[in-house]
């Protein structure tokens, strides 16, 4: 009898679907001479396979957190709890369920706010409940034991970054021309840093806990997804739009183009966060009232979610497509787009095989160098209250709660630190790896 | 004592050297000219020369001494009063070269200022003057997009000797700009020299253009200096084997015997020019050398004096063995008059609205084709001669049925068309790098058209042969647009043109991108198909001795009407309208430039605008011999004999 009920969220098979096109579109890009020089162009930059690296590590942890399940009940009947959780909660279940009281800082054995104790001990700072517990009464050997944990993690780092570096060794040596050595070095870091974490995270909260005394930690890791899921999901949603749109307004020319100048020109002249926040209240207003849609919080919280991404893609497609009429333009004038239709080749067939494959290379660079402005836009929508469910945990809604935490004194600075040094390093990485795309696909970039 | 000294030049990029050892001199007064194919690292010499070199390219060895002074020990500031002060430079596109978002007075009245000081307004009128540019002052307040490509590269020039420069280095300074206006540029550049006592030096890939212009010449090939001679001793005999077959490549205009050269294939040159970074043992043309000596493949062929003055950089002796003679085409098409036509086309027009406004109100036409009526028979050849803009190529899409005629009939075979005929038309087009889609292989590209209409048979056994038929080799089909040469991608597109088995090729301009080396071989391959699969061709060109070469009958046009239409013979030899006159003479041929006697009905001025052409006659206000009844009322066709026409009052 199995202990599990497996779910699989909209979001979840999305994000399958395009997992499943990128492994599909990789191997048929590797049939395809220019992509797949433009691609081994992209491995041979240092920049390209440590950022690559970097953005697979974010992939892994939002993939294992798109393994939704839930749990069965104890009992005769076949129940399920209500909760949702993902494989990535299951990894983390010490970290999920070791919750204090409420704030404490990185690395704190006591909470970060002074309480009243029992009657005769006045106010102090309590201790907490799992942070530095092992320790005991004896808190001076906190720095030591912090040491001797991270030592230990930095090795433990060390021995995986090596058996990593083994297992890949057939891959390093069939394409022994990629810069393999800055991935290994990315490894590394990575290894070294998840090392010092997994070693310390288990006696302490690495990055602290926040209001209600949930490990910041976590709440970190899980916000990865909703990044990751919101820069691809909503690129997959605008990108039909704008592809065929754009390529009909620049082959069709005459109404046809004027129809879809004038959409898009229209959608760019309302201003986006005032369309995305109106259309986020109405889709609220339609979750709230159809409470019957959803078995599960978890479920109702995704179609937010999607309908986010929805809107974002819905006000997004404009720039891609007004960039390909007017690469289309171009190339319709083109003799061999002309020597096609001189043989009688079909529109349609033309566009497929004439028009696309020429502005592929627009397509790739617009998707990557759009995906880090989408993790940002979120963030910032839901500062400011529209963007994601507020129980679905992202560096937005980190990034909102830290507002109140950082006009308190002492300051609460922790979660904002901890959202914003994962976005800058999943945007840096996605905008670092943008530009090596853009130098490895656009014929304009000469190449030496 | 020379003005210029260049001794060792040697440019590297990376390990390669596109310029490698180049020593020439140049006299104070005189013009040198620099000739060869393209990527034979002519422009590469002159960037260096004014240190003004791309990033990745550097000097590598050499010196370069001007009026005694080694310009390569300069520093970069005083570099710079030696560009503009002591050297000029001219470029190819007159329309890049100029600041769009300035007058043109303000752009001369800078380089003024850089060199003289002070830039009065006399001044700069004076210059514009001095080119030639009609109502200075007017133009000296106007930008660069109100200017034709004639008048920039006039501007340009005035830039240039803003500085009173003793240099001055023009780069394929006509290239971008139709003949009559060449012939006007370099006539100004020539007297500009003489006047001032400039020295020059050009670099063109143009025999005619290069036996007009210069006192001695330079033949570039692969990086170095292959033969140096003076003018009349170049042309009289050329020495290096390279030269000698860059002449014979030529169609030859001037032969007595047309009917013998017609029939004679042009010689060419086999393979291209060796890719940049090729590692020479020997002399660099020595794979492509039919005369070519055990020791050219071990040792660098020595200077050697080839005549008085002429040095030649060669192994064989003086006393060369003569060319093999080309051979004759087997069998040139036989055509036969008076049968009936493959294609007439009647009273063709394309006008395309000008809308304004808000409400995109029409408010005039461009005229680009103005009633054309052309006739084709099977096997034939007709050549559409005319300069940029005059509408050739509007012509060839409306026939073809890529765009559509405003009004006007095409027939073929009595049939009237309506919309494309794919099967009995095809096009070549002129860019061999745009016409095939890079992101297609090779097979793919000529099987498009056999799918595309659904033609029955083996695709693929069909796509070989095609390879073959065009002179490629069958498996070829894999591979991308981007392995091939120029030449062979233009054999490509014949091949995809040739796929649905067309009775008719468009081919518009198909060898003016090309070197004249593969143009000849380009021009063979269509001689022999067109007697192998009986095709007419309507050739669409500005190119007079390939028409000449090719062509049975002759359309020239002006302006979106055919001024002239009759035999290659009676058109070439003996034009009655003073357009083709002065299209002919404005084409820079080598005998007309080496006497130095270029006595010619010459058009003044730029073609005006298909939109706003002139009343009466389209030529009047170009015309040397315009009457009164010209500018009053369009000259209908005069017949002069069976065959020839043309529109012109005076031609009776």
């Amino acid at each position: 009898m199995l202990q599990i009920k497996f779910v699989l969220l909209w979001s979840d098979l999305l994000f399958f679907v395009l997992i499943a096109a990128v492994v599909v579109g990789g191997v048929w890009a590797g049939r395809v001479e220019h992509l797949r020089l433009a691609w081994r162009q992209v491995g041979q930059s240092r920049v390209g396979m440590a950022t690559a690296t970097v953005l697979l590590a974010f992939v892994l942890v939002a993939l294992l957190d798109s393994l939704h399940y839930r749990e069965r009940l104890p009992g005769e009947q076949e129940n399920y709890a209500v909760e949702v959780r993902s494989a990535l909660d299951a990894a983390l279940t010490g970290l999920r369920t070791r919750t204090e009281k409420t704030y404490s800082a990185p690395l704190a054995t006591h909470l970060f706010a002074k309480e009243s104790l029992d009657a005769d001990l006045g106010r102090d700072f309590p201790r907490l409940k799992h942070g530095g517990a092992h320790l005991g009464e004896d808190l001076t050997a906190q720095g030591g034991d912090i040491a001797a944990k991270a030592i230990k993690g930095l090795g433990l780092g060390l021995l995986g970054a090596m058996a990593f570096g083994l297992v890949s060794l057939p891959l390093r040596r069939a394409a022994p021309h990629l810069a393999w050595n800055a991935q290994l070095a990315t490894v590394l870091v990575l290894c070294l840093l998840g090392g010092v974490i997994v070693a310390l995270a288990g006696d302490y909260h690495v990055l602290g806990t926040d209001k209600v005394g949930q490990d910041v930690l976590y709440l970190t890791l899980k916000s990865i997804r909703t990044a990751i899921l919101i820069g691809t999901l909503t690129t997959l949603i605008m990108l039909p739009a704008a592809v065929v749109l754009g390529l009909l307004a620049g082959y069709a020319g005459g109404w046809i183009d004027d129809v879809i100048q004038y959409l898009y020109t229209t959608l760019n002249s309302i201003p986006g966060v005032l369309l995305i926040a109106a259309s986020v209240l109405m889709m609220q207003v339609v979750i709230d009232t159809h409470p019957e849609w959803f078995a599960t919080t978890a479920e109702r919280a995704d179609a937010r979610f999607l309908a986010l991404c929805a809107i974002l893609g819905i006000t997004s497609w404009t720039g891609l497509c007004r960039l390909l009429r007017g690469e289309v333009l171009k190339l319709r004038e083109l003799e061999y787009v002309q020597a096609a239709r001189a043989l009688g080749v079909s529109s349609a067939r033309i566009l497929w095989r004439h028009v696309l494959p020429n502005v592929m290379h627009i397509v790739m660079i617009a998707i990557v160098m759009d995906f880090s402005g989408l993790v940002l836009a979120e963030a910032v929508l839901s500062y400011v209250g529209i963007g994601v469910d507020p129980n679905t945990i992202s560096f937005g809604t980190m990034i909102n709660t830290a507002r109140m935490e950082l006009a308190r004194e002492p300051m609460v600075w922790w979660s904002l630190v901890a959202a914003f040094a994962f976005m800058f390093v999943l945007v840096l990485a996605a905008n670092l790896f943008a530009d090596v795309m853009r130098d490895a696909f656009d014929p304009r970039v000469v190449k030496q | 004592m020379s003005l210029l000294s260049v001794r060792d030049l040697s440019v590297a990029i990376g390990a390669a050297a596109p310029v490698d050892g180049v020593s020439f001199e140049i006299g104070a007064g005189e013009t040198f000219a620099l000739l060869g194919e393209s990527g034979c690292g002519k422009s590469l010499t002159a960037l260096a020369l004014m240190r003004l070199l791309p990033e990745a390219a550097r000097i590598a060895a050499g010196s370069v001494q001007f009026a005694g002074e080694e310009l390569c020990a300069l520093t970069e500031a005083q570099m710079r009063s030696v560009r503009g002060g002591k050297i000029a430079m001219i470029f190819q596109e007159p329309g890049a070269s100029l600041n769009p978002v300035m007058t043109i007075g303000a752009q001369i009245a800078e380089a003024l200022k850089f060199h003289g000081g002070s830039a009065p307004e006399a001044k700069i009128v004076e210059l514009l003057a001095a080119v030639g540019i009609p109502d200075p002052a007017r133009r000296a307040t106007e930008y660069p997009f109100q200017m034709s490509g004639g008048m920039k590269q006039r501007a340009m020039t005035a830039m240039a000797l803003a500085g009173e420069p003793e240099l001055l280095i023009a780069d394929e300074p006509t290239t971008a700009l139709d003949v009559t206006i060449q012939a006007q540029v370099l006539d100004l550049l020539d007297g500009l020299r003489r006047e001032r006592r400039m020295a020059m030096l050009l670099i063109s890939h143009d025999l005619g253009v290069v036996a007009q212009m210069a006192d001695r010449i330079g033949v570039m090939y692969a990086g170095q200096l292959v033969e140096v001679a003076p003018r009349a001793a170049f042309y009289a005999a050329p020495g290096h084997p390279y030269t000698r077959r860059l002449f014979a490549a030529l169609p030859d205009a001037e032969s007595a015997d047309r009917a013998a050269s017609r029939q004679r294939r042009l010689l060419t040159i086999p393979g291209s020019v060796p890719p940049l970074g090729t590692q020479h043992a020997g002399c660099r043309f020595v794979e492509r050398c039919g005369e070519a000596l055990p020791v050219c493949r071990t040792t660098l062929p020595p200077w050697r004096e080839y005549a008085a003055g002429q040095q030649v950089r060669c192994h064989l002796e003086t006393a060369h063995t003569l060319l093999a003679e080309s051979a004759d085409f087997t069998a040139r098409a036989k055509v036969g008059a008076g049968e009936t036509a493959l294609l007439e086309a009647r009273d063709l027009k394309v006008h395309f609205p000008l809308r304004r406004g808000v409400l995109q109100r029409v408010v005039g036409h461009v005229r680009a084709v103005d009633g054309v009526t052309l006739a084709l028979q099977a096997g034939r050849t007709v050549a559409l001669v005319g300069e940029s803009g005059c509408g050739k190529t509007t012509v060839g899409k409306a026939i073809l049925g890529l765009q559509k005629p405003t009004d006007g009939t095409v027939k073929l075979h009595g049939k009237l068309l309506q919309g494309l005929a794919p099967a009995a038309m095809q096009m070549v087009f002129q860019d061999p790098f745009g016409s095939l889609n890079p992101r297609l292989r090779v097979g793919e590209i000529i099987a498009e058209g056999l799918r595309a209409l659904a033609v029955a048979g083996d695709t693929r056994m069909r796509v070989v042969e095609l390879l073959e038929q065009v002179g490629l080799a069958g498996d070829m089909v894999g591979r991308y647009p981007h392995e091939f040469s120029g030449g062979q991608r233009q054999r490509i597109a014949i091949a995809r043109a040739l796929a649905v088995r067309p009775q008719l090729l468009i081919c518009d301009e198909p060898t003016s991108a090309l070197d004249v080396s593969v143009q000849a071989q380009i021009l063979n391959l269509l001689t022999d198909l067109q007697a192998q699969l009986n095709l007419s061709y309507l050739f669409i060109t500005h190119n007079i001795t390939v028409v000449d070469y090719l062509a049975q009958e002759v359309a020239v046009m002006y302006l979106g009407r055919i001024v002239e239409y009759g035999t290659v013979d009676e058109v070439l030899r003996s034009a009655r309208h003073p357009y083709t006159q002065a299209l002919l003479a404005a084409a820079p041929r080598i005998e007309a430039g080496l006497d130095g006697s270029r006595e010619y009905v010459r058009a003044a001025g730029d073609p005006p605008s298909p939109a706003r052409p002139p009343a009466g006659c389209h030529f009047h206000p170009r015309c040397p011999r315009a009457e009164a009844r010209c500018r009053e009322a369009y000259p209908e066709p005069v017949a002069l004999s069976a065959t020839h026409t043309a529109r012109c009052f005076l031609a009776v």
